[in-house]
């Protein structure tokens, strides 16, 4: 280093940290991580512009600075904010902040239909997190909650504006990823709604990342929706040559099947840098049509947050134990006891399972309805 | 008889015209500035005036001034916000279709002041005829050297434009408005940076009221001392205020500050009292976003002190038993009128125009106005009331833009005030249909406590 910066001192609910000049108080309180950090739900580090309209990050500013101790009258955004040297700053030692949270997460679901049990998002939905931190059960909202029809923006992504909180991060994404400004807000107030100009679709090459960016089950990926529920896929890195983006993913898989193809995430849900790097966006291509385990090469298993829901049965560093079947058993294989497709009427008796190579696969077990067509 | 500034020659035949204009003393103003003085002084002047925004906030115009940031080679702007469209305000309307050239004689002395070469009057989409009465001034102007390269010889260059909103409240918020002026969805920006540093095209801007920008011209006229001797305190010159509501006679009426708000309403110079000889339920003293007030509070402070019409007297008490000045809307409630119902048509207004960008404002305007409009249809529930509180706490301050407190406000002052007729709204569900709550104690003369 040739010059030695001057770095800033803040305090975050009586953690001290230092961080450059220009961070904003949300990336020095990530800095710090755990749960000092305010959640974010329309800010992304990725995106510029974006944030300061969601409000569930607001913090309370103790003292402005060492030069200026005041503080300030208002609770700030915090990703909209920066830090200045010797700032105080309380977040969840805050009463004042922990109320106007939950005020926010309040408004926040008001009119969020709240259909978890059939969202796709499910599992790893911001909102989900955010109201099991700091909602409370129940409402006090005693009206119809607002609702939209669902709109096709072209063949691979879906528009619920239902379930959307009006964060604009895929506004930002169209803006900023593609050439074309494609996608925008319209109207205003309760009614204002994410859109597209008279339903035009969009087919950006890099379109398909507004579904990783949005907090919600809001854009979601018509190859994927109602295939698998997010914690029985197994989240894997892997990678391809692609000529239009990094070609560095996360396949959701089980089994071998490839279910959903991500960019991959990092702990604040965010795109991660690639290793080339710059933000690892996707192209569609990656995403949408690269569906079988061979286009790729796999890097090995993605770490799952150990909180997280998607860590239930996705096992990283697997070590394999020995078998310990023939050595109960004496030397003996395993006896069929009896074949329940013998009696069950559900699957077609003609499959033995037995008889199927590797893991079972959907194809293995379509519904007996399916048959006849 | 107060002291007249602004409306002086408003009655003048003609007035509209340049000649006219010109004829009764225009644009002295433009030639004493630009001959005379530097762009510093007149700054120093405005500040010397003591002249706070007309616009509602009151924030010293001067000081506004010197906040603006001047780098090299960066043009600077000014914008003229004549995006008056808060409810019971319409005194720009006035100044605009009346007096267009005293508009634009403060333009150029404030364009001089700030340095901007390319001014904006930025109005809404509503007045849609005033527009045309501007351009048509601004022509004039121009056309005799007010306007254009190198004004009276000075080397000061100016132009100035009229953008037409498309009729929405909050496009009268400063970053809103410049955000609609470049030709983008009118949502406020995030504060930092304050337009006086990154404005209109990024460049430092300053916006301002077109009463305030008006006011400059008698203050550089009269000098910023003399002006300052008018009115009261730190409330000087005078203030234009649009009376309306239950009086004998609503309309924009000139007023230097120093006169008690009982006078304001009761005098035949003013609203000559309440129409139909009707007593005095509650006012709202500054455009539908301040704090309601009833009767006895309006006429006179929780000390038992008169009230007067300016910005220290009416904001005395603060929010619990104060109001504001605000854009001078001055709304006037008889005893007919239900304060319920008003509360629900604010509410339904707030949800109407908030923008939808951030959470607490999008979600909880529209929550207010359902259970305001329970309550007015005599559906309400005892626990709505205070949820109601609850609602309007959570959205004041936590919004991006002063929308959402304005939102909160006049709901939060109503059920300080009024809680008892939401409580009679509630018991009374059917009776509440037929008839109203009526003056009840709200013209009462107050308990005055004394102090210890």
């Amino acid at each position: 280093m040739s010059e030695e910066k001057k770095l800033f001192k803040v305090t975050i609910d009586n953690i001290t940290v230092e961080v450059e000049p220009g961070t904003t108080i949300l990336n020095a309180a990530r800095q710090i991580g755990g749960e000092v950090t305010p959640p974010a739900m329309c800010y992304y580090s990725k995106l510029k512009n974006s944030g300061g309209k969601c409000r569930t990050c607001l913090v309370e500013v103790a003292a402005g600075s060492t030069a200026d101790p005041r503080p300030m009258p208002k609770l700030v955004a915090s990703c909209r904010t920066t830090v200045m040297d010797g700032m105080i700053v309380k977040n969840i030692t805050s009463e004042r902040v922990l109320d106007a949270r939950a005020g926010v997460v309040e408004f926040l679901l008001l009119n969020h239909p709240l259909d978890c049990p059939i969202c796709d998002q499910a599992g790893e939905c911001h909102l989900q997190d955010l109201s099991y931190e700091h909602g409370k059960e129940g409402t006090r909202y005693e009206f119809n909650r607002r609702t939209f029809k669902k709109h096709d923006l072209g063949e691979y992504i879906q528009l619920h504006m239902t379930r959307c909180i009006l964060c604009y991060r895929c506004v930002f994404t169209a803006d900023q990823l593609t050439n074309k400004r494609v996608h925008g807000i319209l109207d205003r107030g309760d009614h204002a709604e994410i859109a597209t100009y008279i339903e035009k679709s969009l087919d950006n090459d890099f379109i398909g990342n507004v579904i990783d960016v949005c907090p919600v089950g809001a854009l979601t990926d018509k190859t994927f929706r109602f295939k698998n529920r997010v914690w029985f896929t197994k989240p894997v890195d892997a990678h391809r040559d692609c000529s239009k983006c990094c070609g560095e993913v996360q396949l959701w898989m089980r089994g071998d099947e490839v279910f959903r193809v991500t960019a991959r995430k990092d702990e604040w849900g965010e795109v991660k840098d690639s290793t080339k790097g710059g933000p690892g966006w996707i192209c569609n291509e990656c995403r949408f049509e690269k569906k079988d385990a061979k286009d790729w090469t796999i890097d090995g298993p993605t770490q799952v947050n150990r909180h997280s829901v998607i860590s239930q049965g996705h096992y990283v560093n697997v070590v394999k134990p020995k078998e310990t079947l023939p050595d109960v058993m004496g030397g003996r294989g395993p006896k069929l006891l009896m074949n329940i497709h013998n009696v069950s009427e559900v699957n077609r008796p003609e499959i033995e399972l037995s008889k199927i190579a590797g893991p079972a696969h959907s194809d293995d077990f379509k519904n007996s309805l399916d048959n006849g067509k | 008889m107060g002291v007249k500034l602004l409306l002086e020659k408003a009655h003048v035949e003609g007035i509209r015209s340049y000649e006219v204009y010109r004829r009764e003393g225009g644009y002295r103003a433009v030639e004493k500035a630009l001959k005379t003085m530097s762009p510093d002084a007149v700054t120093e002047e405005v500040k010397k005036s003591g002249l706070r925004g007309r616009g509602g906030a009151g924030f010293p115009s001067g000081m506004k001034w010197s906040f603006l940031a001047k780098p090299e080679g960066v043009p600077r702007h000014l914008v003229c916000n004549a995006d008056e469209s808060e409810p019971g305000t319409f005194k720009d309307r006035y100044l605009m279709e009346f007096l267009p050239h005293l508009l634009i004689e403060g333009l150029i002395v404030s364009s001089f002041a700030l340095g901007s070469n390319a001014t904006y009057i930025y109005i809404r989409g509503e007045y849609a005829w005033i527009p045309d009465i501007l351009e048509q001034a601004i022509a004039e102007a121009k056309a005799n050297g007010w306007l254009g390269k190198n004004i009276l010889g000075s080397g000061f260059d100016c132009e100035i434009y009229v953008q037409r909103g498309a009729g929405a409240y909050i496009c009268g918020e400063e970053t809103a408005l410049i955000e609609s002026l470049e030709g983008k969805r009118g949502n406020p920006r995030i504060k930092p940076p304050f337009p006086a540093v990154k404005g209109v095209w990024d460049r430092p801007t300053v916006v301002n009221n077109v009463e305030t920008l008006a006011a400059v011209v008698p203050i550089i006229n009269m000098g910023g001392e003399e002006y300052a001797k008018i009115g009261v305190g730190r409330s000087t010159g005078t203030k234009l205020i649009s009376a309306c509501g239950n009086i004998n006679k609503p309309g924009v009426y000139e007023i230097d500050m120093t006169i008690s708000v009982e006078e304001f309403i009761y005098s035949d110079e003013y609203c000559g009292g309440i129409k139909n000889g009707k007593r005095l339920k509650a006012c709202i003293p500054g455009g539908s976003s301040v704090p309601i007030l009833p009767a006895n509070l309006l006429l006179k402070t929780a000390k038992g002190e008169t009230r007067y019409m300016n910005y220290e007297s009416l904001s005395d008490g603060g929010f619990a038993t104060g109001s504001m000045m605000g854009s001078g809307g001055f709304i006037v409630l008889d005893e007919d009128q239900c304060v319920v119902k008003n509360t629900y048509t604010l509410a339904r207004f707030y949800r109407h125009e908030s923008c939808g960008q951030c959470s607490p404002c999008r979600e909880g305007t529209g929550w207010m106005e359902k259970i305001l409009k329970n309550i007015d249809m005599g559906k309400g529930k005892m626990s709505d009331i205070d949820l109601l509180w609850d609602i309007q706490r959570k959205i004041e301050g936590n919004t991006i833009c002063p929308l959402g407190d304005a939102a909160a406000w006049p709901v939060a002052a109503a059920i300080r005030h009024f809680r008892d007729e939401f409580e009679w709204h509630v018991k009374n569900p059917q009776e509440c249909l037929t008839r109203n709550y009526g003056l009840a104690n709200y013209a009462d003369p107050l308990e005055v406590k004394s102090e210890m």
